[in-house]
Order: structure tokens, then sequence, then C-alpha cells
């Protein structure tokens, strides 16, 4: 009991801290959300701003608002960015580490070398790659040492986009991904045999796609057509974020298939597999808490990306621009506190979904222990 | 133990009663603009020894940041005791309709600034009946700046309207010059933005835009992106990625003719690369704008609360005096908002620009804060991408009037 008593005491200073500083201030962000301060000028910035309750107003708006459609195109944006510079990571990530595993000459010395750019900040790294992809120098100009033409990729500068599609099929595509993986999560019940869970994600899948290709078409959030799509100009930004971060992958990873004990190696070779298989079979599926691990932090680094496109591309420029950044400028710049607070929320429910059920997992492991 | 407490209680009490000492002058001013500030403080503190200046700078071009922490340190009410923002509605639509700042006008009357300053001037700084900054010194925001040799190379002559322009442009062009026009990264376009529309308009139309009366979305104002788009495909393409000291280095190497540019670039082009103004490098206003002073200035404000507030007036009274201005401007590249200051101390752009500041109409600057507030002003960096990335002036004009309405310009 006096244990009990003393181990509250101790901690009560940090959970009283935490409870202020963050969730208080989680709690007062969302509140601010709903408000509509900022809306009028003479109430933004007053000594005692008088907040009014709007409830949903903020969110609608940066969803369906005409103005801001570039906040549309921030949230593309990052999706591009995040998903590039996550597999781009990994990618290379692994690569690297099965090079290193390999035990080539000088391997702590390129060990560092990859792990390098892990060291410096994004601000530093973004300084840095922007002088690199100057359009008239830098790598464009690279080739000019082998007596070639100079690259005239714009990098940065492009405006150029692939993949456009019409915002109003946002709905559409949403219930089309969800329900695909429904089925996939569908699929793997029915391998592993569990009724209930196939029975309950075949149901609600089908009813999304279902929902998709009838009522999803139709549904328009715009009244008018408004293309988004990935703007090459990001390019750039996910090749420095991939450059800082592949190292860390392959400590990752490296710590990993250093882990892996010799005699499962050893059983595969004896039973026949080829280096192939082996790797397919054995060590990937073995690395695979590694790369649950790796997702989640590069995952939650590049949903709360900012310093580095601060530094690349600067806050003015759209087509890098990604929510935080939006909502710098709405926020600090544009005096939209309300505005601003409601992006904070969003990216927060953002990173939640990517951290939440790694936690809820992990904790479930620990509680099985 | 005790004998700690006894000095930091001692320090403390010291420190209340040197308070009364003090003045926090809280501006952006680092860098190459730190010397024309600590020149006035110099000044400041032959004027008042007993005062403890403390110059509170946050760096960051055009006050990026430090407008983001005088945003913080005011919402949390600790203002400074004077700070250092554009003149005109950056100023008003941000503190001074949030009740934040106390009124000059007594101060104006008192020193005989109504005299001083042009008349225009004083327009831009007052709101509902107030006068609510003094403006240490005053830019231009409509120059062009050219290379008069290498024009003469060319065998064309600065245009003097838009339609000239784009006809130079194409000669040009056609002589082999791809970019004949050089831009810098978002904020330098809408500042060439802001000089089409100034000649579209004109001065009369270029305010009424501004107190609405005018709808962003006329016919007149669609026509300002028709132009504008033309004039963007006279320039380079990398613009994004460029500074707009990387814009004025293509006109001086002579990879383009032109540059439309605030006339901080006469500092850059005669400070730091060393040409002679008038004769290495010239200028004029920008096309179909002679005769119009688009200026821009930087003020100094009374915020309500603040610590020091004897002080602060007296920082603000040598601010508006011609010794004042006349210590300022010189190093800082700019001239003296006052009608009578001295034109022996300026260079020669500054002598041509004093000219025309007497002679001119004045009219305030979008980009740099002058005209409208700062909700807008943010948001219509979004309208000018709308613009660049689907080249369609009536989205561009549909986005600029939303916003607009948005943010009650003009009300």
């Amino acid at each position: 009991m006096r244990d009990r008593i003393t181990a509250f005491l101790v901690l009560l200073p940090s959970l009283a801290a935490v409870a202020i500083f963050v969730y208080g201030f989680i709690g007062q962000n969302l509140w601010v959300s709903l408000t509509d301060w900022g809306k009028n000028p003479a109430q933004a910035l007053a000594l005692r701003p008088e907040l009014h309750f709007v409830g949903l107003e903020n969110y609608l708006e940066l969803f369906t608002g005409f103005v801001d459609v570039r906040f549309r195109q921030s949230v593309v944006n990052l999706i591009f960015f995040t998903l590039f510079f996550m597999g781009g990571s990994l990618g290379l990530g692994l690569l690297l580490a099965m090079a290193l595993d390999r035990g080539p000459k000088g391997e702590g010395f390129f060990r560092t070398v990859f792990l390098f750019p892990m060291a410096l900040s994004f601000v530093v790294t973004g300084t840095i790659w922007r002088w690199l992809l100057q359009p008239q120098g830098g790598v464009n100009v690279l080739p000019t040492l082998f007596g070639l033409p100079p690259f005239h990729f714009p990098w940065l500068t492009t405006r150029q986009q692939t993949w456009v599609f019409d915002w109003n099929q946002l709905p559409f595509y949403t219930a089309l991904a969800v329900g695909l993986t429904l089925l996939y999560v569908a699929w793997k019940a029915h391998r592993e045999g569990e009724r209930k869970r196939l029975f309950w994600s075949l149901l609600s899948s089908g009813v999304l796609l279902v929902w998709a290709f009838t009522l999803g078409r139709t549904t328009h959030l715009l009244p008018y057509p408004e293309p988004h799509g990935f703007s090459l100009a990001l390019v750039g930004v996910i090749l420095a974020a991939v450059w800082q971060m592949s190292g860390y992958t392959m400590a990752l990873y490296l710590a990993g298939l250093r882990g892996i004990p010799v005699e499962v190696l050893e059983a595969a070779k004896v039973d026949g597999a080829s280096e192939w298989q082996t790797y397919r079979h054995v060590i990937l599926p073995l690395l695979a808490p590694i790369t649950l691990s790796a997702m989640i932090v590069l995952g939650h680094i590049a949903l709360k990306i900012f310093d580095l496109i601060f530094a690349m591309a600067g806050l003015d420029y759209a087509p890098t621009d990604v929510p935080a950044i939006y909502m710098y400028l709405l926020a600090f710049r544009g005096n939209q506190f309300a505005k601003g607070a409601a992006i904070g929320i969003l990216l927060l429910l953002l990173v939640a979904l990517v951290v939440i059920p790694y936690l809820v997992s992990q904790l479930r492991k620990e509680v099985r222990r | 133990m005790r004998k700690w407490f006894l000095a930091i209680g001692v320090a403390l009490g010291l420190s209340a009663l040197a308070q009364t000492g003090k003045l926090e002058i809280f501006s952006w001013w680092a860098g190459d603009e730190g010397p024309a500030l600590e020149a006035l403080i110099r000044l400041y503190k032959q004027r008042y020894p007993g005062v403890e200046v403390i110059n509170a700078t946050v760096t960051g071009g055009a006050g990026v940041n430090a407008k983001a922490v005088l945003k913080t340190r005011m919402l949390g009410g600790d203002p400074p005791d004077t700070f250092q923002v554009h003149a005109g509605q950056e100023l008003i639509g941000t503190w001074v309709v949030a009740e934040r700042m106390e009124d000059l006008t007594s101060l104006f009357r008192q020193e005989g600034w109504l005299q001083a300053f042009p008349k225009g001037l004083v327009d831009l700084l007052s709101y509902k009946g107030g006068i609510w900054s003094v403006p240490v010194n005053i830019h231009r925001s409509n120059v062009m700046w050219y290379i008069p040799a290498k024009l003469k190379e060319w065998g064309v002559t600065p245009p003097k309207t838009w339609a000239e322009f784009l006809a130079t442009c194409q000669t040009l062009k056609r002589k082999g010059l791809e970019a004949p026009l050089a831009l810098g990264e978002n904020w330098t376009q809408q500042h060439l933005w802001e000089s089409v529309a100034l000649a579209t308009l004109g001065a009369d139309g270029w305010n009424n835009l501004w107190s609405g009366k005018l709808k962003f979305t006329d016919p007149k104002v669609v026509a300002v992106w028709e132009t504008f788009g033309k004039v963007l495909d006279c320039a380079n393409k990398d613009a994004a990625g460029l500074s707009w000291q990387q814009a004025v280095d293509r006109v001086v190497q002579g990879k383009a003719a032109f540059n439309i540019m605030g006339d901080w670039a006469a500092g850059y082009i005669s400070t730091t690369l060393k040409l002679k103004p008038g004769t290495d490098f010239a200028w004029a206003p920008s096309p179909g704008t002679s005769g119009i002073f688009m200026m821009l200035s930087d003020s100094f404000g009374l915020p309500k609360g603040a610590k020091n507030r004897q002080n602060a007036i007296n920082w603000l009274k040598l601010v508006g005096s011609k010794e004042g201005q006349d210590t300022f401007n010189p190093l800082k590249g700019s001239i003296a908002a006052r009608l009578d200051s001295d034109p022996a101390k300026y260079n020669a752009y500054g002598q041509s620009a004093m000219k025309d500041w007497k002679s001119n109409r004045i009219v305030g600057s979008l980009v740099h804060g002058a005209v409208a507030p700062e909700s807008f002003m943010s948001q219509f960096g979004t309208v000018m991408e709308i613009f660049l990335q689907s080249r369609n002036p009536q989205a561009a004009a549909n986005a600029a009037q939303a916003i607009a309405n948005q943010v009650g310009l003009g009300r």
C-alpha cells in the first residue's frame, strides 16, 4: 500500500503536467477549432477575443469551401509524400542493410556514412537539397562532369501534376480503397478459418463497394470539378527525405538481419531453398515486426513534415504544400486561428490513425505475455 | 541558501526600479538592415542617455517570423513598448480594429507631422478618425530595373505601357533572349501583379478595389489577370526557385532585360553588385504607372498597455523627426516619409525617388501591407497559386472576390 502511495506521489507531478500541457491544450485546440475565431478581424487579435461556437463549419469549409482549394491539394500532397517517402526509405534501407549484411570491406565506414544524414536536422537537409536541386546547378549539371549535356528537369520549380483526379470522386475512391482492404481482410480470415471475421468483413466490404459504385459515383462534394494530383515538385522533397531517413531504416534492418538465428538460415539451406526463396519465405517474414515499427516512425514523421519543406521550397509555394504549412499560413499570417486549429486537429487524427492501432497491438502483446 | 534568496530578491527589486528607464523596440531589422536601426537607436541614446534600449529583433525578410512572434506576445498580453509594422492596413486590419493600438492624432498635431508628411500617406495611416502609426521610411513598389548598355545593344527602349512591353518582349525573344522579364518566387510574382493591376486600373480603380467599390469579378479586373498572364509568358520558367536577388542578377548578367521590383533593389545593385546608379543601371516607373508612386512604409505604433509608454512616445517623436529619418534612410536604402528631408544625404536613386515622392499621386501597395488586411493578403498568395496552376483569369478573379467577401474587404 505504501509503495503504491509513493508511486502515485512520484508520478503525480508529471501526470499533472501532461494533463495540463498536453491533453488540456489539445482540448483547448479542439474547442477553438469549433469556434469562429478569426472570422472577424476585430475579434481575431483582441485582448480577450470573444469566441462563438460554430460547430463543424471550419472543417466543412476546409473540405468543400471555394478558397480552401489549397488545403485539399495539400492533403493530396501529404498522402503522396507519405506513401513515397515510406516506400523509398523502407526499400532503400532494406537494400543497404542487405548489402552491408554480407560483410563487405569497410562495413563500419559505410554504415556510418549511410547513417550520417539522420544526424542532420531537416532544415539543414532542406537547405542543402534546395541548392542541389537548383534548375541550373547541382544535380542538373552533374552530367557535364562527364562531358554529357546537362539535365533540364526543373525539380522544385515545376507545376506539373500527374495522376490527376477530380476531388468530387474522393468519396468513390475512399470507399473503393476501404472496401478492397476489407476484402483482403476477409480473404485472410477465410484462409485462417475465422468464420465470424470473414462474415463481418465480407459484409461491410460488400456494402461499401455497392455504395461506391451506385451512390458514391454521384455524391459530389463540390458543385464544380476540381482537379488534384501528385505534384512533381514533390519528387525533390521526397528525394531529400528519403536520403535523410533511409540510413535509419538501414540500421533497423541491419539489427534485424543480424538477429536472425543462423540455425534458421542453415535449416533453409538444408531444405534446398534458393537465396531468393530464403529471403522471400524466411528473412522477410522475420523482419516484419521491424518493418512495422519503422513504418510507424516514418509515418508520423511524414505526416508532421513541415521544416523540410519550409527550408526547401518556402511557405508560399503551393505545389509542395502540406497541411502543416497551410496551417501556419492561415493561423499566423492570416489570423484565421479557428481554421488553423481545425487543421491541427485533423493532423492529430491522422497521426493517431497511424499510431494508436500500433500502440494497442503492442499493449495487447504485453498483456498476453 | 538564504544568501542566494537575498541576492535574487535584491536583483528583482533593482530591476523593478530600473524598469522606468527601459524601452523595448520590436522589429525584423537584422542583417543588412540592422545598421540603420542601430544608428537610430544611437541617436535615441544621445537624447535620452538614462534609458536602456532593448533591441528585440526577430529575423526573417518582410517580418515573416517577427509577425508570428508579435501575435503570440500580444495575445499573451505582453506587448512590446513599440513595434515595427507595415503602415496601412497591415496595422489597421490586424491591430487597430482589435483595439490594441493608441490613437496618435494628438502626437501628429503636436509635432506638425500633418504638414510634414504628404496627405496621401496620412490617409493610408488613418482609420475611423484616428492616425495609428508613425512612418519612418518609404519604399516604392512600381519600379522597373534595367541595364541601359544592354538595352542599347538589343536596340530597345524601356516600354511605357504594358502593350509596349509585350511588343518589346516579342522583339527580344526574336533576338534570342529566352525570358526578357526576370521573375522570382511567389511574392515577387504578386509584386509584379500589383504593378500590372495599377497600370490597368489606374490610381482610382486601384483604390476602389480596396475600398470594395470595384469588384474583383468586374471585367476590368479580370483583364488585369489576362495581361498578367501574357506578361508571365515573357518571364523565366524557373521563377519559383529564385529569390528576388537572383531575379535581379539575371538582369545584371544580361539573361533578362527587365525586372519589376521594389526600390530596395537599388540598394542591392549599387551596394552588393557595385554598379553605379543612373549610368551602369537605370530605372523607370513600371509600365503604365508613371506619375503614380505605389508606396510601402515601415512604421512604429504605440500598443495599448505598453510598459514604458513615455519612452515609447519619445521614440516615436524621434522616428518622425527630420533628423531621425535622415539618419535612418540613407543607410536603409529608402527615402524619408517627410517632404523636407535633405537630398544631399541620399544617392542618385534616392534623389530621383524623393522628387517623385513630392510630385506623384500616392497609392499603397498590396503585397507590402498598405491597402489590404493580412487576412486578405495572406490568402492572395493562394489566388496567385490558383492562377499559376490553371492560367484561368476568371477562376483567379472568382477566388479573389470570394476571399474579399470572406474577410469583408473595404468594410
